[in-house]
């Protein structure tokens, strides 16, 4: 076990350099920050002088350098446009986004996996083709577009939930700002983590319908018939077992999907969280702002992953972590 | 009473295009703690009338007609509930391949005292312990260790007795084996099939083997019935069977024993394969690898019109053998 996290450390130390010189690399066809940053009227000499003190004079290798050594010792340099260490920016808007994601999470756990299992063991009712059409329709239709009619219909027709912002927002444990325990705070969640949800949902809906049409076939699911085991014992224990190792990795996988996702959902919510904050960040031409939300994304992306590969393991008894060391 | 009696059991394949008929007109009987068993080559139907007696067959396939009845109660017509009733209490399985038999995802344990529990109201606790007491019987050391284990942790041989355990947990009247050594190992086959006969022996379970390896079958059952194509061709005392085969088939398959050649030589065989089902032969299906069959009957001409049949054919010879008599 221990042996497998201490791995999984390096792992994501080796992701986040190669992310880190990635990032790096792009900066200057990002645009001039120094532009951004001064009025129209200062002269090409001031340009030149602001320009050398930020260190953007010097050679790709000497600012890499520069920031790397900063980085091992926990700074990722300082926004241009904030004028604070980029990492407290992002982690100051970190909560707002995993409250979102997380809430995603749970409703796509929540209706993927029922609907999955009613399209896998009743193919043929009406229900289950009506959830195969809406889930290709899913897939196909790009998530701004569910979220903008979510918003014209939910709150514009119909004013029931703001279309907006975070709300009231609460500090839990004095480091924590959350909306979840405000019912203000909930409303404006609603909109924003249903559609992330949504854009999730039919990727998971499809798999968990196939995997447990495959395990169903299984000689395992006819030899539990044949003890005479209930039907509900044998599709939710015996066959969604099986069915979920294999949409447990997918999960892990899609995690840097729900990324992605997180940097639309927000976009179009104005949700003040880290993916908001990147797009400004982008269009600022913040750059250390840019490469610090990268490296931290990379850091949840192996997090979510370890974390995947734990529940898998407790899932999957013929996996041992300890003693492979995976 | 019978224990068990097939009548006329007709099972087809629901295709797109067409009925297939995979049984066709099966009818058997099996007397309480009786041991029979159902050989033929693969695709004979051998295993879909197994599954077809608990209702298992796999979709496209379907019981069309004939009645299955365990002594009085007619299964064919039972719903889910009323199947899952008999289903593991009165008729158990065992299946072929035990390493894919028994669920990887959970314990030994769990999944022997949900076989009790599902059938009678029992606390877990007192399930464990008939659980480990049949482990026990199949002669599996250290059962209260296994019956925390998962089935990865177990050889072959180990899961067929922890399968043939289950089978055993809630004493059943018959318990159907479809080919329960073919995948293990020459030294461990005979070991379970020991096992086999001495529980069965020993409780009065009847036994219905599915098999294709007559050598298998010789030493456990009392009756054979033989099958070729969807029908049973053959049915008799096992003794019998194999001293002195009445039909083609059976002593090809007999012929066919690696023990009827002499070392060296090529083993008999018989010629072609067993016909699919979408290409059944007319007729007897056995006929084109029989080799008796006779010609198929010619066409011929009685003075006015023009058939081909056996009845005919022999009628004509009659009639002009009664001509010349008369003549």
């Amino acid at each position: 076990m221990l042996i497998f996290l201490l791995r999984r450390l390096m792992q994501a130390c080796f992701v986040m350099v190669i992310i880190s010189v990635i990032s790096f690399s792009i900066q200057d066809k990002l645009g001039d920050p120094v532009q951004q940053m001064v009025a129209m009227t200062v002269s090409p000499e001031e340009r030149n002088q602001l320009r050398n003190e930020l260190g953007l004079n010097d050679g790709f290798f000497v600012q890499y350098w520069r920031f790397a050594k900063g980085a091992v010792q926990g700074d990722l340099g300082t926004s241009y446009y904030y004028k604070e260490p980029t990492l407290d920016v992002i982690l100051e808007k970190l909560p707002a986004t995993l409250e979102l994601a997380l809430c995603a999470i749970i409703i796509v756990i929540l209706v993927a996996t029922p609907c999955g299992v009613l399209a896998a063991i009743k193919p043929k009712h009406i229900l289950s083709r009506l959830l195969m059409v809406i889930s290709s329709i899913g897939l196909s239709v790009p998530i701004f577009i569910i979220a903008i009619l979510m918003v014209y219909i939910f709150s514009i027709e119909l004013n029931m939930v703001p279309s907006f912002g975070r709300g009231q927002t609460t500090e839990v444990f004095g480091l924590w700002e959350s909306g979840l325990v405000t019912k203000d705070g909930l409303k404006h969640l609603l909109l924003p983590s249903l559609s992330l949800a949504i854009a999730l949902m039919p990727i998971f809906v499809r798999l968990i319908r196939a995997e447990m049409m495959e395990v169903l076939q299984s000689e395992y699911i006819r030899f539990a018939w044949s003890k005479g085991l209930s039907a509900p014992r044998i599709y939710f224990v015996h066959a969604l077992k099986n069915t979920m190792l294999p949409v447990i990795t997918v999960g892990g996988i899609q995690a840097g999907t729900l990324v992605a996702y997180t940097i639309l959902t927000e976009t179009i919510f104005q949700w003040p969280g880290m993916g908001f904050l990147f797009m400004d960040a982008v269009s600022r031409v913040d750059t250390p702002l840019v490469s610090a939300y990268l490296i931290v994304v990379g850091g949840i992306f192996v997090i979510t992953n370890t974390l995947v590969d734990l529940i898998y393991g407790l899932v999957n008894p013929t996996v041992r972590l300890a003693s492979h060391g995976l | 009473m019978n224990l068990l009696s097939v009548s006329h059991l007709h099972v087809n394949f629901h295709m797109k295009k067409q009925e297939l008929a995979a049984l066709i007109d099966v009818s058997f009987t099996l007397n309480r703690g009786e041991r029979i068993a159902i050989v033929g080559e693969s695709g004979a139907g051998k295993s879909i009338l197994g599954f077809s007696i608990v209702n298992l067959i796999g979709k496209p396939g379907y019981i069309e007609s004939g009645s299955i009845k365990l002594e009085n109660k007619e299964l064919t017509t039972m719903n889910l509930r009323q199947l899952q009733e008999v289903r593991g209490k009165r008729i158990a399985m065992i299946f072929q391949d035990p390493m894919m038999t028994l669920n990887p995802v959970l314990t030994i344990g769990d999944q022997l005292v949900e076989t009790i529990r599902s059938h009678t109201k029992i606390s877990y606790k007192d399930a464990r312990n008939i659980a480990i007491e049949k482990l026990h019987n199949v002669q599996i050391a250290s059962p209260e260790k296994r019956f925390d284990q998962y089935p990865h942790e177990l050889s072959g041989g180990m899961r067929q007795r922890v399968i043939i355990a289950s089978v055993l947990l809630l004493n059943p009247d018959i318990i159907i084996a479809d080919e329960p050594t073919t995948a293990l190992d020459v030294t461990i086959q005979a070991e379970i099939l020991q096992l086999l006969l001495a529980i069965c022996r020993d409780n009065g379970v009847a036994l219905i083997l599915i098999s294709h390896d007559l050598g298998v079958v010789s030493k456990v059952a009392e009756r054979t019935l033989v099958m070729y194509a969807g029908h049973i061709v053959e049915e008799g005392p096992t003794l019998e069977i194999i001293n002195d085969p009445q039909h083609p088939y059976t002593q090809g398959l007999l012929n066919a024993l690696p023990q009827m050649t002499l070392p060296g030589q090529r083993l008999n065989q018989i010629q072609g394969s067993m016909p699919s089902l979408t290409e059944r032969p007319s007729g007897c299906a056995f006929h084109p690898r029989c080799p008796y069959a006779t010609q198929k009957p010619q066409f011929i001409y009685n003075g006015v019109s023009t058939v081909a049949c056996f009845i005919i054919e022999d009628m004509l010879n009659e009639f002009s053998e009664n001509e010349k008599e008369a003549l």
